[in-house]
Order: structure tokens, then C-alpha cells, then sequence
């Protein structure tokens, strides 16, 4: 759907602010990209032609940028976007086995493109395979816009995807209080944070067992100036 | 290794403090001193600090971080930059995401201290975007960086001038290799460049830019307040200072510990509780899946560039991803290669077509339906892609499986005579034997 003139005049003025933060313009794609995907949930035929304008390029060039990306939808995202790392760590810790809870539970064709999302009919949630997350550390991992949701079991799997089909409150572990719909996860990735950066813990337990043990036997790093 | 405590904490010193993300919560733990008497010293003397501390690059290969940094040319007229990568995707790196997440001003003051060093003007922090609240911290660091005037013009009074932007990737494995990240950073499909010209040289829009990793960044403020020496007094010969090991998979208490380099695997599994329920170790990656398997006979060999490599694999990234006598090898090997697979940038036949046909065969192979014919094409293949591709993506396909045929061969043939995995992929999961 083409955009309409409200928000053709409110993304102009995100997308001079984006292109403003580059030495060359050509560098805000990945940025006005994410921009666009956060006004549409994907990356429209006119989502490209809004880039491809203001960058003086052509709609090719950008669908041939936006289709390298995974991260970049051609079709609508979920509201919430589920992805389940299925990963060599994260597969064997039970990733395999939760991505199969959950295609059955949505009701996906299993053998479907894995990297395709799946996107349930009323447009909540999408299911997709992710790769590895950076998470290691908490496998099996899932992701929901891109906040981590750790140490998953099937049974946690799906009563997570039904809270997000039933619209009930659903806390990431280590992010903030409130998660973000796919749109507006897209804004922050896009450069615009959504004033919840200092919410949720500074890290999770995982990240802090050495640290914690360190401090339980008095271990430290020599002191500075000593050698 | 000289006579330090198995754990050190310095990056992850404050992790555990509840603000740890917030300028007020970083100044009051000594944060940005090091910037401070950065700013004291000649650009050229703090290259020289960071050369004298050996710090070498965090990122995987292990190059000198300050000898990197005296490759960008000066007085050239240029403008110079620094890419920060924080793309994290190495499958078993988990370290760079947790530490931006806690204390991303360290990282922002060491980029700050490097753009000094290197005379660059402009910064970018080239973070994956799939890790949305630490995306969130860089954003909320910067914007109090440059409320305090560590960031912008006259930093502090000292006449240097810096912007730095948070750039968020898009996912794409590919564009964590150095010159594809610049491809990508300028706003193209991800595909790496020709070297050289080395980035030094002809980097972002062809002018010199260095490409540090996010912890190798993060390691320069401790060296300006610790000094070369004290960073140099912890770690091995070669393979100096400390630095973030992770450990997950099958292990009792998974997560990051922080240790001079050189420690063993068998030092850190015992601080993090041993394999989980008692069981075997059976295989383990040093630094990711681009680094080549190693067994319950590498137990002792120490996690430094040189022994490391001396053993057959490589340090890479210390991502020690651990798996128990109930993990199928071939399962593993084929996943990442999978994971290759679909992550080829698709630029070079050899890693685009190689990594296509691995997955068929080692996929026919993990259900039963190989021929012990199919392991030589699938080492005659690999052999193939590497040095014939053009990145070290391509390099990296064939080192999972290869590298369990070597260690795992009769496991492998198995799968033939027994028509399918001889494995229970139920034991291996997280929640087996709870309940
Ligand atoms: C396929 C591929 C992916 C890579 N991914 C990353 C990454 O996510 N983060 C990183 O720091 N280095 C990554 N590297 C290594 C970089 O090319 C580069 O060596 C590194 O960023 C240099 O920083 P350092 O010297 O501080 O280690 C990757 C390399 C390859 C070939
Ligand atoms: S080796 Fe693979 S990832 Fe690297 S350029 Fe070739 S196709 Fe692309
Ligand atoms: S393998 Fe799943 S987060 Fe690394």
C-alpha cells in the first residue's frame, strides 16, 4: 500500500536524520531499510522506492540489498516474531526439538523453507529458524523481536507463543519490561530508541558465573602496576 | 603464565552491578580515566602503549591491535575511520553481545581512545541487529557519551573532535568478515572485498580505517590505566594479557569466564562444575565452529594462540562450546555446515557449490544412506574449497566435518551400518534427565 502523505512527510524527516549521521548516503540503506520495515512490518515495493529516491538509486539495487539481509521480510512479519535458534549448540541442546513443538503447534508445514517465516493467519506470531544468536550460553535460545528469551524448553515454548497469540504480558528475560511489537523493534534497529534501553538487568546469570565465582575466592586481575 | 588468580576479572569486572550500563555507573568504577590519559599523551605514544601491551586482535585471528593501527598511513589528508565489529555471529560466540549489553561504555571509550591513536574522526559500531537491547545500551552510551563531551567536538578540551554512529546489521554471518562488513556499512549486499588493498589502506569509501573487534576495543582503556606492562604480565609467552572465555553446551554452568589466555579447558571446566551429570567429554570447539574439533586429549593443551594452534585447530574467539559422549558428531558437523551453507555470500563457486554439496552428502551420510566413497568426496571436496575460495568463510566450511572424520571416523561409518544415527537426540537436550 503506498504510504500516505502523513507518514511520506514523518519518514522524510526520519530518513534526513538517518542519511545525516553518514559521511556518504549511500550508507543509511541498512538503516532506511529497517525504517521502512517499521512502518509496514516488511520491506515493501514501495518501502524500496522510498529508499531508492532518497538515495538516487534504483528500486533494483535496493531489492537486491534488502534480499541479501535476513532480517529484511518480504512478505509481513508476526507482530511477534519468534526464532528459534536452531544452531548446532542450541539444535542439540533442544532447539530441534522445540522448533518441532512449535511448527506443530502453529500448525507449520515442518518441511516448509526453514528460514522462511511462517506467519499465523491473524498476523500475531511468525516462526522462523534463526541461526546462532550469541547466546550459546543460555541454550536453547529463542528470540522474539530480537530480545532473548533463555534456556527453553518445549512446554516454555508454547505457553510463550500462546501468551503472545493471547496478547498477555511477556518478559524478556534480559531486556526491557515491555516488549516491543516487530515495528517497533525495526525503529530502534533504524537508529530511534524507544526509551527503554535502561530497563531489565545489566546482565543475565549466565554471562555472570565466572564473575561471581571470581569474587567468591577472591580472585582478581593483578593490580595496576604490578607486574 | 606468572602467578595471577585462574579468573580475572577486568572486562567483566562490573557486570553484576545493577547501573553497570550507565555513564554515572561506569565513572564511579574508574570508567573513562583511561580516555583521560589517553588524551595526555601523543597519538603515536598510545599506538606504541597498545603495541608494548601485545594485546592481539579479539575478533578470531589474533593480529596485533597496535601494530594494526601503524599501518594507517598519517598525514596522508584522508579522513581516517573505525569500524568497530560487533557483528557477533561466529556460531559459539556469545561475548561481544553480553559485554555491550553491561558496560557499553567501555567499549565507546576504548573506540574513542583508538580514533585518537589513529586520528580518525568518525567512528562506527557495526553491531548485529539481532540483539535488540544491547543495540538499546549503545544507543542510550552514545547519547550520554556525547551529553558529557566525551564524544563530539574538543573532547574534553583537548581539541579532538568525534561522532560515532550505532549501525545495526541486518543479519548476515558474512558481513562479520572485515571487508564485507565495509561492503555492507556502505550500503550494499555484504560481499567481502579483494585484499589487499588492506583496509589500513583502502578501507570504508577507500580511505584507511581500521577494524577492531568489540573486545579488542574494549581491552585499550585497561591498558592506558594499567599500563602495557600489567596487561603483558597476565597470559603466556605469545599470547598476552586476558581475555572472555565461553563456555555452553554440555558443561554444568555455562556462561563467561574471564581468565588469562592460556588457561586450559580442563582449568575451566572444573571452575564451571565439569560436563554436566558426570558424563564424558567428547568434543569441543576452541573459538567456534570455524575451528577445528578437539577431543578429551586437548584437555591440558593451553587456550593461547600458539598451543592452540600447535594441537591442529585455532584460538579464535574462545567460544568452547562443550558436547558429551551422547552428541551425534555428524549431527554437529552437518549442522554448521549447513549453516555455511546458508550463509555463503554466494560470490565464489568453490565455497557456494562446495558448501551445497557437503550438506547433500554428509546429509545422506547422517541417515545411514553413505557409503564409506561419500567420506573421501566429502574430504576430496572440502580440500577443494580451501584456499580456492576467496574469503575465510569458505576456508571455515569444510573444518567441522573434517575435522570429525579425523577424530570420529567409525562413529561416522556407523551411521551406514546401522541405516540412520545411532544416536538419541533426546539425551543430549538441556532438560535431559531433569524432570
Ligand atoms: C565469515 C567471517 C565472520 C567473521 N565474523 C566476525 C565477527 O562477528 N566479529 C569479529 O570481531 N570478527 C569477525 N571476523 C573476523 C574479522 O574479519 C576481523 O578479523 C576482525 O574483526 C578483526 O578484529 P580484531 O583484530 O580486533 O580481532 C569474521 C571473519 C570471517 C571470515
Ligand atoms: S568464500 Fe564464500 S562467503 Fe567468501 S566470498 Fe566466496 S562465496 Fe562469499
Ligand atoms: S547456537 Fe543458539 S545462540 Fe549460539
Amino acid at each position: 500500500m503506498p504510504f500516505s502523505d502523513e507518514a511520506l512527510t514523518r519518514l522524510r524527516a526520519d530518513a534526513a536524520d538517518i542519511i545525516g549521521r553518514y559521511p556518504r548516503a549511500r550508507s543509511a540503506l541498512l538503516p532506511l531499510l529497517h525504517l521502512v520495515q517499521s512502518e509496514e512490518g516488511y520491506v515493501s515495493e514501495d518501502g524500496m522506492k522510498f529508499c531508492a529516491e532518497l538515495l538516487g538509486c534504483t528500486q533494483t539495487e535496493v531489492a537486491g540489498v534488502a534480499s541479501f539481509y535476513t532480517m529484511y521480510k518480504d512478505s509481513p512479519a508476526g507482530e511477534y516474531q519468534v526464532g528459534v535458534c536452531t544452531n548446532t549448540l542450541c539444535a542439540i541442546m533442544g532447539g530441534d526439538q522445540i522448533y518441532a513443538a512449535l511448527t506443530e503447534h502453529l500448525g507449520v508445514d515442518p518441511h516448509g523453507d526453514e528460514h522462511h517465516a511462517f506467519v499465523s493467519a491473524d498476523g500475531k506470531v511468525g516462526l522462523e529458524r534463526v541461526e546462532c544468536n550469541a547466546a550459546c550460553d543460555y541454550a536453547p535460545v529463542i528470540m522474539v523481536n530480537w530480545e532473548f528469551f533463555d534456556n527453553m524448553t518445549p512446554d516454555s515454548a508454547r505457553e510463550l507463543v500462546d501468551d503472545l497469540r493471547a496478547g498477555r504480558k511477556v518478559t524478556p528475560p534480559r531486556g526491557p519490561g515491555r516488549l516491543c511489537t516487530w515495528k517497533e523493534a525495526s525503529r530502534i534497529l533504524a537508529g530511534f530508541g524507544d526509551g527503554q534501553a535502561a530497563d531489565g538487568p545489566s546482565a543475565g546469570p549466565a554471562s555472570l558465573v565466572g564473575l561471581e565465582l571470581a569474587k567468591a575466592n577472591g580472585w582478581t586481575a593483578p593490580a595496576a602496576g604490578a607486574k | 603464565m606468572t602467578g595471577t588468580a585462574p579468573l580475572t576479572p577486568v572486562l567483566t569486572a562490573h557486570w553484576d552491578e545493577p547501573d553497570s550500563f550507565t555513564l554515572a555507573g561506569y565513572e564511579r568504577t574508574g570508567g573513562y580515566q583511561g580516555l583521560r590519559k589517553a588524551l595526555a599523551m601523543s597519538p603515536d605514544d598510545v599506538i606504541a602503549t597498545v603495541k608494548a601491551s601485545v594485546l592481539r586482535g579479539r575478533g578470531g585471528a589474533g593480529f596485533p591491535t597496535g601494530v594494526k593501527w601503524s599501518f594507517i598511513p598519517q598525514g596522508d589528508g584522508k579522513p581516517h575511520y573505525l569500524t568497530v565489529n560487533a557483528d557477533e555471529s561466529e556460531p559459539g560466540t556469545c561475548k561481544d553481545v553480553p559485554l555491550m549489553m553491561a558496560t557499553p561504555h567501555t567499549l565507546l571509550e576504548g573506540a574513542i581512545i583508538t580514533c585518537y591513536a589513529i586520528r580518525a574522526g568518525h567512528a562506527f559500531i557495526y553491531v548485529r541487529g539481532e540483539a535488540l537491547q544491547a543495540v538499546r545500551r549503545l544507543q542510550l552510551a552514545v547519547a550520554q557519551a556525547y551529553e558529557a563531551g566525551y564524544l563530539g567536538k574538543n573532547i574534553l578540551g583537548s581539541g579532538f573532535d568525534l561522532d560515532v554512529v550505532v549501525h545495526a546489521g541486518a543479519g548476515a554471518y558474512i558481513c562479520g568478515e572485515e571487508t564485507a562488513l565495509l561492503t555492507s556499512l556502505e550500503g550494499y549486499r555484504g560481499l567481502p572485498r579483494n585484499r589487499p588493498p588492506f583496509p589500513a589502506v583502502e578501507g570504508l569509501y577507500a580511505c584507511p580505517t581500521v577494524i577492531n573487534n568489540v573486545e579488542s576495543i574494549s581491552s585499550v582503556p585497561s591498558i592506558m590505566t594499567g599500563g602495557a606492562d600489567w596487561f603483558a604480565g597476565m597470559g603466556t609467552d605469545k599470547s598476552k594479557g586476558y581475555g572472555i572465555f565461553s563456555l555452553s553446551g554440555h558443561v554444568s554452568k555455562p556462561g563467561q569466564y574471564e581468565a588469562p589466555l592460556g588457561i586450559t579447558l580442563r582449568e575451566l571446566l572444573d571452575l564451571a562444575g565439569g560436563v554436566r551429570g558426570g558424563r564424558r567429554l567428547k568434543f569441543w570447539t576452541p573459538g567456534g565452529s570455524s575451528t577445528p574439533l578437539l577431543t578429551d586429549a586437548h584437555l591440558d593443551v593451553p587456550l593461547d594462540f600458539e598451543s592452540i594452534g600447535a594441537a591442529g585447530s585455532m584460538l579464535g574467539t574462545r567460544a568452547l562450546q562443550i558436547f558429551d559422549e551422547t552428541t551425534c558428531v555428524l549431527r554437529a558437523a552437518l549442522r554448521w555446515t549447513e549453516f555455511y551453507q546458508h550463509e555463503s555470500c554466494g560470490k565464489c563457486t568453490p565455497c557456494r557449490e562446495g558448501s551445497y554439496w557437503l550438506v547433500r552428502t554428509l546429509d545422506r551420510l547422517e541417515h545411514g544412506k553413505g557409503t564409506e566413497a561419500d567420506l573421501e568426496t566429502v574430504l576430496d571436496v572440502g580440500d577443494n574449497i580451501i584456499g580456492r575460495a576467496f574469503c575465510a568463510l569458505g576456508d571455515a566450511v569444510p573444518v567441522p566435518i573434517s575435522s570429525a572424520i579425523k577424530y570420529f571416523r567409525d562413529e561416522i561409518v556407523q551411521h551406514q551400518k546401522e541405516g540412520g544415527c545411532p544416536f538419541d537426540p533426546a539425551a543430549s537436550t538441556a532438560w535431559a534427565g531433569r524432570k
